[in-house]
């Protein structure tokens, strides 16, 4: 919302400057947004008067001028024909800049043609404060040397843009805003109540009101022989320095209550209206060819306004061509009425139009404006365009609140500190428009009509507040916590936090990445569901929520290298969606390396699956999960490769992690060049870690006796896997058996097609007393029977 | 008779003419073997008489006890030869670069997360959550934001396809639901922060389709407008390091909160670093408000017994101000270059301790 400095002290009395009020604005709540100070800009330029101005020796068009200037006397070459002596002309020093040429002057005297210039007469275009460039501006002889170019040229007035917030649509009428600075002690609102025009004769136009929950009151006057020219200059420069472009008088009007009162109002042309107008719920199959040139269906859910040929306008939005005011209109009917805000808003959006009427009603208007509206564009019309009017006709009526708020004023203190005393806090709530009804403790206050916030206590509170000034609230740090200290963050926040180091220390970039991603590659990870796709994504490619974090690593990982990284290595902690319940979002920590040739001197290493693997275990090793726990499973997921990836599970049903090299189709159709490798690691899976009672560790177990290690080589199956081996060896004796270590896994010469040797070494500790030659014995073979038993393999000799 | 004399010299010059430890052994297999010269004459000494042996024996061990100290020396010192020989072979250029290891790096949003939790909880919050997919209570019913109300529109909010008659989803426009979840899932006293992402639909030079936020929420008899305040400058001081920070609080309107506060700061621009605390300029870092009593009773707590604050913050935001960062969008494009400049080291954990920051 716009409004300049002039217009505001249409309404408030002040002796401010313009800081003052940007003061006050801020203590208020009116947050600013821009201020356009024409008088900051035209600050260098300055009333001078010209003495004399003779021929330039040298150059026809040149004339050679002694001016009076603030700086003292000045000589001063200027091209304009219209320099002469005696004008009264504006004087741009050296050195200044001149916005409308774009250029500063040389801070030293410059020769033109062989005579000294120092400085320079502008034209009012040349200091962008006006349209005129026939010659230097040639301003009125009164004007005293010296005054600043802003005030000679009559443009000095700040205009102020500043933020509405939606609470408040009576900040969108410059008197609103009057109204709340004056509370807030910038000076006096000046509350000149509208007077009645009164009409000559009865208005011929009859109005209904078919839908009072819709449209509760509509007034309309007609006024007969308007002449609609232009409107008055000082109407159109309010305007025009609002950002409005001026039209005719008749809409100027309109537009000028519609800022000065936040009163929308909509003037049509008398004579193309058909018998009644109506206010009224739309009907299927109506249409209206509207002011902004479109034509809109119109639906059951609108409010329109109709006459005996259908409808003329959407209410509160915006008016119909059929019936709108032009140059050669004479006869004028005025509408002012109110427009249920949910209705206006909901028309608004499913028509997208915007205008200044929708805007307001939407939020809301005084609902007891409606006369005064009537009333001021009366006048306004009659005193520039002439006329007669007839007497308004009101329909309905204004659908005014009525309800009393309770206000105990104990709660100012109670909610915010302050201790303001009870007489003012009476002159604030009266300087805002309300009705005190004061019974001690508790205050029953009657809103204002344009106030829409004002519900309870605290509604009120907020208002005593602000006008105290926030800056004047106590300062005081949180107590200590009642309760003691707790723990700052949860489990599952500190495991997040250790993996993101783990991986981080193993050379891993952090990454943050989109929650969502393409519906169709959502799908090739397992995701696509419809309760998960955006209706109204930021970007096509951007519409289905990730059913895992994996695809915007390749894809990141390819950007990496195609911008020349060699070997990307990328993490991301984040969620991936399951559905679309509270409980479908899942906490994963998700890991990709893209290798890259990394040649050294000792030769090369590579990453793969088992790399992968290693990272995996690592940050479950990290976060209190040691591997041992796990078992690794065929790939659960399609996107990896078939044969190079796996899952991680707990127990037979609960799979905690995938890992391993992703499937090259789906990574071509990621567009990303593998191999790539990685794991994604769900830690809503993981069992949480077991509390223990205190903080004191278990008691150390540490055998005395030494370990005894021995190595066994298996034949088995390929297509056995190796980890079914292990837990077999492992399982073998689980009191003595405490590690198995596979040292070699061959496959060639001497070992049948189809088959494999494993080498494992196993590690037994005694507890009690050293193992003897015959129980080492027993121990091996228990290790053999098992692996025989579970996997088919066999003792190699 | 052999002449004791003349054995020590000779064996002693052998000895230390001995060139390697074979050599040496030899030496000593001949002199002080089983069947060594030196073993044989002190296997004679028995058949010796009294006054020969009293003579005798102690030149004997004497010869012995020397031989074997200069077997051991020479023993000693050709070993140190041997392993000088060996180490000169060994050599190795250490000058040649080491297997170069990747470097990682942590994501700075997910640092300053981390540095705000060590501020708050210093404070006594613990750190709350909730699901980015929110139903339309959550997001905005239940925090006071009605059913057509033009607030709703200001949050440019995602929504899912409708299901079955229902409001659709939407993504969180702001970590505020969590607040709900919150009260609803336990009674006040309550201090928590809530981290998290959040979605608006906008992108553009300064806004990102996803975005991180914080939220404040503190429910206690007797917290008023002067703690938020306090509160919150507190946290601006240790955030940004700095000893003292000019702030001020403007009226503003957020549905959830009833009164309602911005809080601006001053800072400075320095060529392309922005200080933030004193300066001439005033910037806008958050949004606050004592929470209004709607929202208060629909989590079920009375607003006359129970009232506290709230407030949000950019993270994204935060973190440039205080890192530099000059530009948002490279945020979320998981660039190496960037990530390796603007991250953390992998053990620089923010702590009130330690210190926030590297």
């Amino acid at each position: 919302m716009k409004f300049s400095l002039s217009w505001l002290k249409d309404h408030l009395s002040t002796a401010l400057s313009l800081n003052g009020i940007e003061a006050h604005m801020l203590k208020a709540g009116l947050e600013i947004e821009h201020i356009e100070n024409p008088a900051e800009k035209l600050a260098a330029f300055t009333v001078a008067k010209v003495r004399s101005a003779e021929p330039h020796p040298d150059a026809d068009k040149l004339r050679v001028c002694v001016v009076d200037t603030v700086d003292g006397e000045k000589q001063i070459v200027c091209g304009a024909p219209n320099a002469r002596a005696g004008m009264t002309a504006i004087y741009a020093p050296l050195g200044s800049y001149i916005p409308g040429l774009e250029f500063s002057l040389d801070k030293k005297p410059r020769k033109i043609r062989g005579v000294e210039s120092h400085g320079m007469l502008c034209s009012a275009k040349e200091i962008e404060a006006g349209d005129d460039h026939d010659g230097i501006a040639d301003l009125d002889s009164e004007l005293q040397l010296g005054l600043p170019a802003a005030d000679a040229l009559g443009v000095n007035d700040p205009v102020i843009d500043f933020e509405v917030t939606p609470n408040r649509p009576d900040w969108l009428g410059v008197r609103g805003i009057a109204r709340d600075l004056a509370a807030a002690g910038a000076g006096n609102f000046i509350d000149e109540p509208v007077r009645k025009v009164t009409g000559q004769f009865d208005c011929p136009i009859d109005i209904a009101l078919e839908a009072p929950d819709a449209c509760p009151v509509f007034a309309g006057v007609l006024v007969r022989g308007v002449q609609n020219g232009a409107s008055p200059d000082w109407l159109q420069a309010r305007l025009r320095a609002v950002g409005i472009a001026p039209k005719s008088l008749l809409i100027d009007i309109t537009n000028y209550i519609s800022f000065d009162r936040a009163r929308p109002l909509h003037a049509y042309d008398a004579d193309k209206l058909h018998g009644t107008v109506t206010a009224r719920l739309g009907r299927v199959g109506e249409t209206l060819d509207a002011l902004d040139g479109k034509t809109y269906a119109i639906t059951e859910d609108m409010c329109v306004i109709a006459d005996a040929r259908g409808v003329i306008g959407l209410g509160g939005v915006m008016g119909g061509t059929s019936t709108a005011v032009s140059d050669t209109t004479t006869n004028v009917f005025i509408e002012s009425a109110w427009f249920d805000p949910l209705r206006t808003a909901r028309t608004g959006r499913s028509t997208g139009i915007i205008s200044d009427a929708r805007y307001r009603f939407e939020r809301g208007v005084d609902p007891a404006s409606c006369m005064d509206g009537v009333n001021l564009a009366l006048r306004l019309i009659i005193e520039y365009g002439g006329g007669t009017p007839s007497r308004a006709r009101v329909a309905g009526a204004p659908p005014l609140p009525g309800h009393l708020v309770e206000f105990d004023h104990g709660d100012v203190a109670r909610l915010t500190g302050l201790t303001p005393k009870t007489a003012s806090m009476r002159k604030q709530l009266k300087a805002l428009g309300f009705g005190i009804e004061d019974t001690g403790e508790i205050w029953h206050l009657t809103p204002p009509s344009w106030r829409f916030d004002m519900d309870q206590s605290a509604d009120i509170v907020e208002e005593i507040a602000r006008l105290e000034g926030f800056d004047t609230l106590p300062t005081a740090s949180l107590p200590a916590p009642e309760k003691g200290r707790k723990v700052v963050t949860t489990p599952m926040q500190q495991r997040i936090r250790t993996a993101r180091r783990t991986l981080a220390a193993r050379g891993f970039l952090e990454t943050v990445t989109w929650s969502f991603m393409p519906k169709d590659e959502a799908v090739l990870f397992g995701g696509g569901d419809d309760a998960l796709t955006l209706s109204n994504p930021v970007a096509s490619d951007l519409n289905q929520m990730r059913p895992s974090i994996l695809a915007n690593l390749a894809k990141a990982a390819q950007r990496g290298v195609n911008r020349g990284e060699r070997d990307m290595r990328l993490f991301e902690a984040g969620p991936i969606y399951l559905g679309d319940g509270p409980k479908d979002q899942r906490s994963v920590i998700a890991a990709l390396v893209r290798p890259g040739e990394l040649r050294h001197w000792q030769g090369q290493s590579s990453y793969d699956a088992y790399a992968a693997k290693a990272d995996l275990f690592a940050v479950l090793h990290a976060i209190g999960q040691p591997a041992d726990r796990f078992q690794t499973d065929a790939p659960k997921q399609p996107y990896f490769h078939p044969g190079q990836g796996a899952s991680l599970k707990l127990g037979p049903k609960v799979t905690v992690a995938h890992f391993g090299a992703l499937h090259p189709r789906i990574l071509k159709a990621l567009d990303v060049e593998g191999p790539v490798y990685g794991f994604e690691l769900n830690l809503n899976a993981l069992p949480n870690m077991k509390a223990r009672p205190g903080k004191t560790k278990p008691v150390l177990d540490r055998a005395d006796l030494l370990p005894v290690r021995r190595d066994f080589a298996f034949i088995l199956a390929d297509t056995v896997p190796t980890g079914a081996l292990i837990r077999a060896v492992t399982g073998a004796d689980k009191a003595l058996i405490k590690a198995v270590h596979v040292f070699d896994v061959y496959r060639g010469a001497g070992i049948a097609e189809g088959q494999k040797s494993v080498a494992v070494e196993v590690t037994w500790q005694p507890r009690d007393e050293t193992l003897k030659d015959d129980q080492i014995e027993a121990l091996s073979r228990a290790v053999i029977a098992a692996v025989e038993s579970a996997t088919g393999g066999i003792l190699r000799a | 008779m052999i002449d004791i004399d003349t054995i020590g010299p000779d064996v002693l010059a052998a000895i230390s003419a001995a060139t390697d430890l074979a050599g040496l052994d030899a030496i000593r297999v001949a002199e002080l073997g089983k069947k060594g010269r030196i073993s044989g004459l002190m296997k004679q000494l028995g058949g010796m008489s009294p006054e020969q042996r009293q003579t005798m024996g102690p030149r004997l061990n004497a010869l012995k006890t020397d031989v074997a100290a200069a077997i051991d020396a020479r023993r000693a010192a050709l070993e140190n030869a041997a392993l000088d020989a060996r180490l000169a072979t060994e050599t190795l250029d250490l000058s040649l670069p080491p297997r170069p290891e990747p470097v990682g790096a942590l994501h700075p949003v997910m640092q300053v997360f981390e540095e705000l939790a060590a501020i708050f909880g210093d404070m006594g919050f613990t750190v709350a959550e909730g699901p980015d997919i929110e139903d339309d209570w959550h997001n905005f019913t239940a925090l006071n934001f009605p059913e057509g109300h033009p607030a709703r529109e200001t949050h440019d909010t995602f929504f899912f396809q409708p299901q079955s008659g229902d409001a659709p989803k939407v993504l969180r426009t702001h970590t505020s639901p969590v607040q709900i979840r919150t009260m609803m899932g336990q009674k006040p006293p309550i201090r928590i922060i809530a981290p998290g992402r959040v979605y608006r639909n906008d992108w553009d030079a300064t806004h990102t389709p996803m975005f991180h936020q914080i939220e404040g929420l503190v429910i206690e008899k007797g917290v008023h407008m002067g703690h938020l305040k306090g509160c919150l400058i507190d946290f601006v001081k240790a955030f940004f390091e700095i000893d003292d920070v000019e702030a001020r609080f403007r009226p503003h309107f957020f549905p959830f909160t009833e009164p309602s506060a911005e809080m601006d700061v001053k800072f400075t621009r320095k060529g392309d670093s922005i200080q933030v605390g004193s300066g001439d300029s005033w910037m806008e870092i958050l949004g606050s408000g004592m929470v209004h009593p709607n929202v208060l009773r629909n989590c079920g707590i009375d607003p006359t017994e129970y009232q506290g604050f709230a407030f949000g913050l950019g993270v994204d935001r935060l973190a440039m101000l205080k890192y530099g960062m000059p530009d948002l969008r490279p945020y979320f494009e998981a660039d190496a270059v960037w990530t390796r400049h603007y991250g953390f080291r992998p053990w620089t954990t923010p702590s009130v301790s330690g210190g926030l920051s590297e």
